[in-house]
């Protein structure tokens, strides 16, 4: 069975959901404590949404220092699947593991509400289940959710088909409409909106699981 | 020896800066006229134990650039601050 470890960081939020999500797609989850310094067993690992460590200093500044992000970054670098939401894309940009960086919402507002993603990539473990052009109704939760980078960063981007999702309306002033983004070999990915609350038509929507059935369930899980 | 440091972060250079455009948006709704590329940015005061100044900067500049700062969108400048009673200034 595939087996998906949930990182928890002091402040993280959003670990409980992402589990209900994992498992109701036939998965199984376990969390992980920040302070784990190996990682072993799992075919994916998730950073789920939060505030960890208050967010302080900038989000995910102090959780990129966390123990268990040596071994999240051993994992990635051996192919492992890793998936950050919300504040875990967050985590993810300032450990380096994904490029550019999330800044403060244009507007200065904590924003709460459901986007329409398009799905710009097939290339990353979370969207390779969906296809090309697909629109996805998935809810953003986040005050620091403006992706930025610089020129040449946004131009590799582009060359090596890393941005996975853009908003279809940009509600946050992301550089170029960025919801979420991988890496190059596409086995890292992190994207602002939550897949994992979007498990349900009767909750708003059911868009979220193709993504996460990607993500548990494509081929290179199978290791 | 104890070194008073300030450390300054701010968005580097072409980083848009929505608190920065905000304040200057208000300020001439308050009459303060004639004010403009406001930037916001962090400001964090220390005291390092280190055998010289040159080397209280640089341990600074270090710890400014690791953890301070995300270089990706900001930089980071140390400087020499004075140790007050309530510490440093």
């Amino acid at each position: 069975m595939t087996r998906i470890g949930v990182v928890v960081f002091p402040g993280s939020n959003c670990e409980y959901d992402a589990v209900a999500a994992v498992t109701a797609l036939g998965a199984e989850a376990e969390f992980i404590w920040h302070s784990e310094t190996a990682i072993s067993g799992f075919d994916g690992v998730i950073l789920p949404g939060g505030f960890a460590h208050g967010d302080y200093l900038r989000p995910g500044a102090l959780a990129r220092f966390s123990p268990v992000m040596a071994a999240v970054e051993s994992f990635a670098r051996d192919g492992g699947p890793v998936l950050g939401i919300c504040n875990g894309f967050q985590v993810l940009t300032e450990a380096g593991l994904l490029p550019g960086a999330l800044q403060k919402n244009r507007g200065l507002t904590f924003i709460c509400e459901p986007t329409t993603l398009i799905v710009e990539s097939t290339k990353s473990v979370l969207t390779r289940g969906a296809t090309k052009g697909q629109e996805l109704v998935i809810p953003i939760n986040h005050f620091s959710g403006a992706y930025t980078c610089d020129d040449e960063t946004y131009r590799s981007l582009e060359a090596n088909d890393q941005i996975a999702l853009r908003y279809k309306e940009n509600p946050n002033g992301s550089r170029g409409d960025i919801a979420g983004v991988s890496n190059v070999a596409g086995n890292v990915v992190g994207l602002m909106p939550h897949p994992e609350r979007a498990m349900s038509t009767l909750l708003g929507s059911a868009d979220g699981r193709v993504l996460l059935q990607g993500f548990l369930y494509a081929p290179a899980l199978s290791r | 020896m104890n070194f008073p440091v300030i450390v300054t972060v701010t968005l580097r250079e072409g980083i848009a800066d929505p608190e920065g455009a905000t304040i200057e948006r208000a300020l001439p709704a308050l009459g303060f006229t004639g004010v403009t590329h406001v930037r916001a940015g962090k400001s964090f005061r220390m005291s390092i134990d280190a055998p010289d100044e040159a080397s209280a900067l640089e341990k600074a500049t270090a710890l400014a650039e690791r953890l301070l700062s995300n270089p990706v969108i900001e930089n980071a400048s140390a400087r020499l601050g004075a140790t007050t009673p309530g510490g440093v200034e």
